[in-house]
C-alpha cells in the first residue's frame, strides 16, 4: 500500500499527516486447499453439513430424553446418575457444538479469507451538517418559548420529578413498618419472639422437652420453643408463614458445660441451668443460623462469615465482622423438672437495624 | 432310665456349667489383658491407671480416661486415632494399630476404670430388619431432618466434612461403620460436641445412621457430585476444566490454519 492509495483513499489524517514508517503493504495472500482444490472443497461442505446435522440429530434426542426419562420420586438411573438431567445435559450441549463446531469450520474453511484494507475516515459529520443542526435546535427552543417563559419551564420540571415519587411510595406497600408490629404479647416484630416465661425448650426437630439431668457436659442441642410442636397454654400452635416466621427469629443453641467455665455477666448469674446456657442461634452480623461449635473452646462460628461467638463468656464476640454479642436466653426449671425461659430475649435477636438502639 | 437320666443331666452339666465359668473368667481375663496393652501402649500419656498425665505447665499430656467408657475407647482405637503419633491440633484417622481382640481388650479395661457410655452393638446402630420399605423410609426421613439440624454446620450437607477454626477438620462421616458414628455422637471425640441419649435418642440415633448409609446408595441425580464439597469443588471444575478447555479450544481453532503452496490463479 503506497501513499498513492492512501491519498486515492480521501483519508484527511493519511494527507496531513506523512507516514514515518513506510506502510509495508500486505505480504501475499496465500490460498488454502479448500480454495484451490474442488475435492476438497465439498469435503469441508460435508463436514460443515455433518455437523449440523449432528445437532440436529442432538436436539431431536433431547426432546426424546425429555419425554423418555421419569423425574420425581422415581427416577431413571444411568450408571448411578439422574437418567434425566444427564441425557437432557449431553444432547442440548452436543446440539449447540454442533452448530458452533459447524459455524467455525465452515469460517475456516469456506468463506473468504482474503485480507482487506478499510482506510479509517473522520468519525465526526462535516462541520455544515452540524452548524444546521445546532441551529434547529436553536429555532426550536425559541419556538417553543421554554427560555422566555420559566413559570412554564420550571412547572414542567416540577411535575416531572413528582411522577417519579410515585413508584417511590408505592414501595411502602412491600410490608407494614416494622414498629407496627411490634408485638411483645404475641412475640411479633423485631423486637420479640415467641418466648416466654415457662416457654418449654424443645428438641429442634423432635419436639422432645429437655430436662437438664438429659443433658451431660459437652452436650450441643438444636432447640426450639415448645409452642413451635404443640399447642401450649391459651396459645395455639404455630403453622404456616407464623411457624416460618417464629423458627427464623427463635431457634436456640443449647450448650451444657462445666458450671466453672461460665462467665456470667452481672444480671446474668442465674440464666444458666447447672452449665447449660442457651443462645439464639441466629448470627448478630447478617443473621445466618450458626451451630458450628467446638466443645473444647466453647467457641460458635457462623459459616457465612466467620464471626466467633464464645459462648461460655455471654456469647462475646471474639472474631470476625458480627458487632453484638449472641442474645442469651434466660434459663429455668419448671416444677416438673423441664427446661423453660424465664423470658423473651432481653434484647432483640438477629441483626442490627436502624429502629434499633445501639446498647 | 436312671442312668440315662444321670449320664443327661451329667452331660448338661458339664457342657453348661464351665462354658457360664469360662465367660465371668474370659471377661476379667479381658481387663487383665487390656490392663496390660494399655500399660505397654497407653500408660506414657493416660497414665498407669488411666488417670491422666500432665505437663509440667499444668496442660494435659494425656486426659484422664476414668469414665470415658468402652463407647470412647473402641472409637479412638479403631479409627487408629489412637495412639496417636504425637501431639497435635486434631489426631488424624490412620490404620488401627491393635487387632479387633486388642481393641475389645482394652475398651474392656478402660471401661472397667469408671462407669461411661457402653460400646454400641449393631441392634443399637442399625434399623430393625422387620421394618416395612416405608417404615424404613419413615426413618431416614426423621434420620434426615435430625442430621441437617444437628451435623450439617461442620460435616456438610452430605457428610462430606468440612474446616474448623485453627487447622481443625471436620471428617467426612459418610462410608464410616454404624458403630463408629454412633460411638462418636455419644462420646464427641476431639473438638466436637456431644450428642448424648438423652439430645438425640438411641432411635434416632439409628435414623441418623440410616439416612447417612442412604444417602450412599442413592443415585446422583445431577451429575458426578464431585465430592459433594459445595462451592468450592464445583466452582474449581468450572474455572480450570471448564473456561481452561475453553481457552485451550480457542487457542487450538487459531493455530490451526493448512494454506496450500498452489496459487488460485494457475488453477482458474
Amino acid at each position: 500500500m503506497s501513499d498513492k492509495d492512501l491519498e486515492g483513499a480521501g483519508s484527511e489524517l493519511a494527507a496531513t499527516t506523512p507516514d514515518p514508517v513506510p506502510d509495508p503493504g500486505l505480504p501475499p495472500h496465500h490460498w488454502r486447499p479448500t480454495d484451490v482444490d474442488p475435492k476438497a472443497e465439498r469435503r469441508a461442505e460435508r463436514q460443515v453439513a455433518g455437523w449440523f446435522l449432528f445437532s440436529a440429530l442432538c436436539t431431536i434426542s433431547f426432546i426424546f430424553s425429555y419425554f423418555r426419562f421419569q423425574v420425581g420420586d422415581n427416577w431413571d438411573t444411568f450408571l448411578g446418575l439422574g437418567a434425566s438431567t444427564l441425557f437432557l445435559g449431553l444432547s442440548l450441549s452436543g446440539a449447540l457444538l454442533g452448530i458452533g463446531i459447524g459455524i467455525i469450520q465452515s469460517a475456516r474453511k469456506l468463506m473468504s479469507d482474503q485480507e482487506i484494507v478499510e482506510m479509517r475516515h473522520p468519525a465526526s459529520s462535516p462541520e455544515e451538517d452540524r452548524k444546521k443542526v445546532v441551529e434547529m435546535l436553536g429555532l426550536g427552543i425559541e419556538e417553543a418559548s421554554i427560555a422566555r417563559r420559566p413559570l412554564v419551564r420550571n412547572s414542567l420540571l416540577g411535575a416531572i420529578a413528582l411522577v417519579g415519587l410515585a413508584p417511590i411510595v408505592m414501595l411502602r406497600d412491600l410490608g407494614p413498618l416494622p414498629q407496627d408490629v411490634n408485638n411483645a404479647e404475641e412475640g411479633l416484630g423485631l423486637e420479640h419472639t415467641v418466648w416466654r416465661e415457662g416457654m418449654r425448650v424443645v428438641t429442634g426437630v423432635t419436639g422432645r422437652p429437655l430436662r437438664a439431668s438429659d443433658l451431660q457436659i459437652g452436650d450441643l442441642v438444636n432447640a426450639a420453643p415448645e409452642i413451635e410442636h404443640a399447642d401450649v397454654g391459651d396459645w395455639h400452635q404455630l403453622h404456616g408463614h407464623e411457624l416460618l416466621i417464629s423458627k427464623a427469629k427463635s431457634a436456640l443453641i443449647l450448650l451444657r458445660m462445666e458450671p466453672r467455665d461460665l462467665t456470667p455477666w452481672e444480671g446474668r448469674e442465674d440464666w444458666d441451668v447447672e452449665g447449660i446456657v442457651a443462645y439464639s442461634k441466629i448470627c448478630t452480623h447478617v443473621g445466618c443460623p450458626i451451630s458450628l461449635n467446638e466443645r473444647t473452646t466453647h467457641n460458635l462460628l457462623c459459616p457465612c462469615h466467620q464471626t466467633t461467638f464464645d459462648l461460655a463468656d455471654n456469647g462475646k464476640v471474639i472474631f470476625g465482622p458480627g458487632a453484638r454479642a449472641l442474645p442469651q436466653l434466660p434459663l429455668a426449671v419448671d416444677p416438673e423438672g423441664f427446661l423453660v425461659a424465664q423470658s423473651d430475649f432481653t434484647e432483640p435477636v438477629g441483626p442490627s437495624y436502624w429502629e434499633r438502639d445501639s446498647k | 432310665m436312671l442312668l440315662l437320666g444321670l449320664l443327661l443331666t451329667g452331660g448338661l452339666y458339664a457342657s453348661l456349667a464351665p462354658a457360664s465359668a469360662d465367660e465371668t473368667a474370659s471377661t476379667a481375663e479381658l481387663v487383665e489383658q487390656g490392663r496390660e496393652l494399655f500399660i505397654t501402649g497407653c500408660s506414657t500419656c493416660h497414665g498407669e491407671n488411666g488417670e491422666g498425665v500432665r505437663n509440667a505447665d499444668g496442660s494435659n499430656l494425656g486426659p484422664s480416661l476414668v469414665g470415658v467408657g468402652a463407647a470412647s475407647a473402641h472409637f479412638q482405637l479403631a479409627t487408629g486415632r489412637m495412639p496417636a503419633a504425637g501431639p497435635a491440633a486434631q489426631i488424624p484417622r490412620k490404620e488401627p494399630v491393635y487387632t479387633a481382640d486388642e481393641i475389645q481388650a482394652l475398651a474392656a479395661y478402660i471401661a472397667s476404670l469408671g462407669p461411661g457410655p457402653g460400646s454400641p452393638t449393631p441392634e443399637d446402630y442399625l434399623l430393625p430388619d422387620d421394618l416395612t420399605d416405608e417404615e424404613r423410609d419413615e426413618q431416614i426421613a426423621i434420620g434426615a431432618q435430625i442430621f441437617w439440624d444437628n451435623c450439617t454446620a461442620c460435616h456438610n450437607f452430605n457428610g462430606s466434612g468440612g474446616a474448623m477454626p485453627n487447622g481443625g477438620e471436620a471428617v467426612p462421616i459418610n462410608n464410616r461403620e454404624g458403630q463408629i458414628i454412633y460411638e462418636a455422637m455419644l462420646t464427641g471425640p476431639q473438638t466436637m460436641d456431644v450428642f448424648s441419649d438423652g439430645n438425640i435418642t438411641p432411635e434416632e440415633k439409628r435414623a441418623v445412621i440410616a439416612y447417612l448409609q442412604s444417602i450412599e446408595e442413592q443415585p446422583e441425580y445431577g451429575g458426578f457430585g464431585m465430592g459433594s464439597l459445595g462451592p468450592v469443588s464445583d466452582g474449581l471444575f468450572v474455572w480450570v476444566v471448564g473456561i481452561g478447555g475453553l481457552v485451550l479450544a480457542a487457542t487450538w481453532i487459531a493455530a490451526h490454519s493448512t494454506r496450500s503452496k498452489k496459487d488460485k490463479k494457475v488453477e482458474a
